[in-house]
């Protein structure tokens, strides 16, 4: 009884000081991670012992933001006596990094719990590295978040990119895999230095590098475009929004499965941080066209990444590209957001941003469960190629039970949680005519059919992944010694899988917490409804979603009728051969293969692909047919970029002779040149 | 007062659950006269359902459960859906369950499902039907959508229930953006319920088949459950399409109770009738379009709805 007297006290406790706990659980992260160095060889210490404890630590984590949503949302800061001499490190929280955290902390929780029972001896790096970089990589996105001036932020981000990248080359033995870590550290780089160059323009002339002195800064909408389009091309770069999410589709399927659930889940939200804090917090003033410009970036993204993700045959890719979908979506959220923003619609502006921060949460749920399901795939059947599985519903039906609830959830489908924020979005866009611009009046619907028509796609690209990973026969002999997850595997996905159900039978207390981020950045908060039952943002009359009613009336009306076929029917089944249309020879190489699946995409938007296909002579003996399916702006963009960086080099390395008089000539040349600046 | 609508939703339901088969046999019959062939009887859909739910299922050996608890989800969001759909009163408790843009999405619940069962014995035509089904499901959604954005410009809702009464409401002209939209629907409708244009509910051709296709491996009283679900799905569809365009005789706030529900069941037959008919003709006039002209179809069912908004839109400026 005083356990439960004293709740309030310690919250309230915890509400006043939740900036100390956090940096005080981060601490216990790195401790963690340093800790595997104590056994450095021994799996069972790092993987069963430390990952449970860091799944905790983000449990704690979760709650300390929960509660500051709930309670405070009062922001605090803290100067840190770390860093360089007269360059401390500054950190807050405020409700927009308690969301972040929140998201990370909740998702976070089921990745460590998972991999607790992932890693293997015998495979990968030495547990205690996995374990430092793991931690090391959780930590730093936390820091991020929590980071309050460019100094940190930067570290932060560096080490959380540094550290993703050891993880990301884990197998660095397999040479795909050192050029996914490399293209990936390039990319992650060439972002960094278009959110460092942001930051100096956002300082404003006054020199001071911390989040206040930006927050006072008045730039002009010159420099604040600049400001903004340089952060938008840097957390683009890592959000994987298109044309810069070429690393994506490498790198996730790279990574051990767990990293790839933290880096799409997790580290591409810190991405949408980023933006979020630039362009709502730090800058004064919006201009109506970055709005736009977002949410035409994001659709296109989001259409992107949905098209390529139907054609892809390995399933690690299928789920990075439609990462990059998922967050098109987001950045169509916080874009639209914007445009309702300048143009003083301030409850719509916080309904879009409301939409936007729960498809945050809900994809750091379900991306990461099935990321995670990828890694229970291949751990039993060692193959990522969708043509080469298929039938497992029968030999894991654990991971095909809680594979389902995430395919639902990111398909978008009610009664889940991916519906919620796909129809908030939705129901933002009905807005749109009430502003006050013909030109975007007649733009904006069109918004609203692409995006119908990605979660439409999404639905296709998840039927896809579902059907031909679980569903049907397997598609090789020894698919039948595939086996289920182990229990820790099945605990961290069953944590997830349970998320996508109560966010969306619930999503009261998701809406609530982003109306926290809400109120804080737009001074505006959509109510999640009048009663607990329904959620109904602007009026009931207008609209109205209750996932929770929906969910029992489908369950009641299901066991009604269950029951009253048992009663005035019968319960009798016999147990035959599958319909062979009179050919009984069938075998599972006959069934339609995921190239088969996408092959109504490639059709119809052949336009966004480049297609190199061999097909084999009617007479061929041995006849092979290949399709090879490849990004138009990889050829388009990237190649010639990288060919003219090489060029460049080429003509630089004339100065690099290899003989020591040239060099010395060098170093006395640029003496003299010194010198006749000088005087 | 709440008992009465809790009855009055129960009424619907059952309205919803008894008449959809009497609506698909109808359609049958119509198609039949028109086609000059002798037609069967108006019951006949019920006969099937009865001698169905009388076999034994017959399930291929390596069937999952969620193959068997497929027909029972598809039937359970039909019947809910109905309940949600405002086909003889709008002052039903359910209907705040889900506006209209989230019963697309409890329809899309029941599309995945079934797609998911075609693909789980493996075979070939079920994956193929499943394949289709899911182009046809993604290429009709952003019509829908604008056909509900259309009626949200006119009546600043994307509650049924609320679209009905706006409608209703004596001040309301017939807009021209309606019409359009009224047009788009109707084809969504039939493309999404698997009619001839996109899909031939009486074929018998495997390499033809959608929704058939689909469905090749159940049998008994599963067959029994997806068929009824599917003439559900046909009565929804019409309901709303009355709810959004033609909500004449719908019973709406403060009406009288009884008398007004008799005319509500009364318009709604008067108009299932009609809708009957046309859809009849609508198919006896036109052939079946290759699979790959279904993006053509869907398109122009698209550039009405956009049509009709961009009228709507100028008609504003």
């Amino acid at each position: 009884m005083d356990l439960f007297r004293s709740i309030p006290v310690m919250t309230s406790a915890l509400s006043a000081s939740a900036l100390p706990c956090m940096l005080t659980l981060v601490c216990a992260w790195l401790a963690l991670g340093m800790m595997g160095w104590l056994r450095p060889r021994s799996i069972r210490f790092v993987a069963r012992v430390l990952f449970p404890v860091g799944a905790l630590v983000c449990v704690a984590v979760a709650v300390v933001a929960g509660v500051f949503l709930a309670t405070g949302q009062v922001p605090e800061t803290i100067v840190l006596p770390l860093g360089l001499p007269d360059l401390p490190f500054h950190t807050r929280l405020d409700p927009l990094s308690a969301f972040f955290l929140l998201v990370l902390g909740l998702a976070g929780t089921g990745i460590s719990t998972f991999a607790a029972g992932y890693f293997r001896s015998g495979e990968g790096p030495a547990p205690a590295l996995l374990g430092l970089h793991y931690h090391v990589f959780l930590a730093a996105m936390a820091m991020v978040i929590l980071a309050d001036d460019a100094y940190l932020f930067m570290v932060a981000w560096e080490t959380m990119a540094l550290s993703s990248y050891f993880l990301v080359t884990s197998h660095h033995r397999i040479p795909e895999i050192r050029s996914a870590g490399f293209l990936y550290l390039v990319m992650a780089h060439v972002g960094a230095i278009c959110i460092l160059l942001s930051f100096g323009v956002l300082q404003g002339g006054n020199w001071h590098f911390t989040f206040d002195a930006m927050r006072g800064a008045s730039l002009t909408p010159s420099l604040a475009t600049i400001a903004f389009l340089l952060a938008l091309l840097g957390f683009g770069a890592k959000a994987g929004l298109v044309p810069m999410h070429v690393w994506l589709p490498e790198a996730h399927p790279a990574a051990p499965s767990p990293v790839s659930a933290m880096m799409s889940g997790l580290m591409l939200k810190t991405a949408i941080y980023g933006i979020l804090r630039v362009s709502f917090d730090l800058l004064h003033l919006k201009l109506w066209w970055w709005g736009l410009l977002m949410l035409v970036m994001g659709l296109f993204s989001a259409m992107y990444g949905a098209i390529f993700a139907a054609v892809q045959s390995d399933m690690k890719r299928l789920l990075a590209y439609s990462s990059i979908e998922n967050i098109g979506l987001i950045f169509t959220g916080i874009g639209l957001s914007i445009v309702f923003e300048t143009h003083n619609l301030h409850l719509y502006a916080a309904l879009a941003l409301t939409a936007a921060l729960v498809h945050a949460l809900n994809h750091a749920f379900f991306k990461s469960l099935l990321f995670l399901v990828t890694g229970s795939v291949l751990h039993a059947t060692k193959t990522r190629n969708l043509g080469k599985l298929g039938g497992l519903i029968r030999r894991m039906p654990w991971v095909a039970a809680l594979a389902l609830i995430g395919t639902l959830s990111i398909a978008g489908l009610p009664p889940f949680n991916g519906f919620v924020s796909e129809w908030l979005l939705l129901q933002s866009f009905l807005f749109t005519p009430q502003i006050a611009s013909s030109f975007l009046n007649m733009l904006i619907p069109l918004g609203a059919a692409a995006l119908a028509l990605t979660a439409a796609l999404a639905a296709y690209v998840m039927v896809k992944f579902y059907g031909v990973i679980f569903l049907g026969q397997p598609r090789e002999a020894d698919l039948v010694n595939a086996h289920d997850a182990n229990w820790l595997e099945r605990l961290g996905l069953g944590w997830l899988a349970l998320g996508c159900i109560l966010i969306g039978v619930l999503p009261q207390f998701a809406i609530g917490a982003a109306g926290a981020v809400t109120h804080h950045l737009l001074n505006q908060t959509v109510r999640p409804g009048s009663t607990m039952w329904w959620i109904a943002p602007i009026a009931p009359e207008q609209a109205s979603y209750s996932g929770l009613i929906l969910l029992a009336g489908i369950v009641a009306v299901v066991g009604v009728t269950f029951v009253l076929v048992r009663i005035l029917a019968h319960g009798r089944i016999r147990r035959t051969a599958p319909w062979d249309c009179g050919y009984p020879w069938q075998t599972p190489r006959m069934q339609d293969t995921a190239e088969g699946f996408g092959q109504p995409i490639r059709h119809m938007f052949d336009v966004f692909f480049r297609i190199e296909r061999h097909l084999p002579a009617p007479d061929d003996a041995a006849p092979r047919y290949r399709v090879a399916i490849e990004d138009r702006i990889w050829r388009g963009v990237y190649r010639p970029i990288a060919r003219s960086v090489q060029w460049l080099a080429d003509v630089i390395s004339v100065l690099q002779g290899g003989r020591l008089a040239i060099y010395l000539l060098y170093s006395f040349l640029t003496l003299l040149g010194l010198l006749v600046f000088v005087l | 007062m709440r008992a009465i609508s809790f009855l009055r939703q129960f009424v619907e339901i059952a309205v919803a659950i008894a008449i959809a088969p009497l609506f698909t046999g109808w359609i049958a019959q119509c198609r039949a006269w028109l086609q000059n062939r002798t037609a069967p009887p108006l019951w006949q859909p019920y006969r099937m359902l009865r001698k169905l739910f009388g076999k034994d299922v017959a399930m291929a050996h390596d069937a999952s459960p969620l193959f068997r608890a497929t027909p029972y989800v598809l039937f359970g969001t039909m019947v809910l859906a109905g309940a949600i759909i405002p086909s003889l009163v709008t002052d039903l408790p359910f209907a705040r369950i889900a506006d209209s843009i989230a019963l697309i999405g409890l329809f899309a619940t029941a599309r995945v499902f079934l797609s998911l069962a075609a693909m789980d014995v493996g075979t070939a035509f079920g994956t193929m039907g499943a394949r289709r089904e899911m182009m046809i499901g993604f290429l009709a959604e952003p019509a829908l959508l604008m056909v509900l954005f259309n009626a949200f410009l006119l009546f600043g809702s994307t509650a049924l229930p609320s679209l009905v009464e706006g409608s209703k409401s004596p001040s309301s002209v017939v807009d021209p953006s309606v019409i359009f939209a009224a047009i788009a629907f109707l084809m969504v409708l039939l493309a999404e319920n698997g009619r001839i244009p996109i899909d031939n509910p009486a074929t018998h051709l495997e390499l033809t088949m959608i929704h058939e296709a689909m469905i090749l491996e159940y049998s008994g009283r599963h067959l029994a459950l997806v068929e009824w679900a599917a003439s559900l799905k046909l009565f929804n569809y019409a309901c709303m399409g009355f709810a959004l365009f033609i909500p004449w005789g719908i019973a709406t706030h403060g009406s009288g109770e009884t008398g007004a529900l008799l005319i509500a069941v009364l318009a709604l037959l008067a108009k299932l009738a009609v809708a009957g008919a046309v859809l009849a003709l609508i198919e006896t006039l036109s052939a079946k379009l290759r699979i790959f002209r279904a993006p053509e179809y869907l398109g122009m069912a698209f550039l009405l709805a956009v049509l009709g908004l961009l009228v709507h839109l100028l008609q504003g400026a």
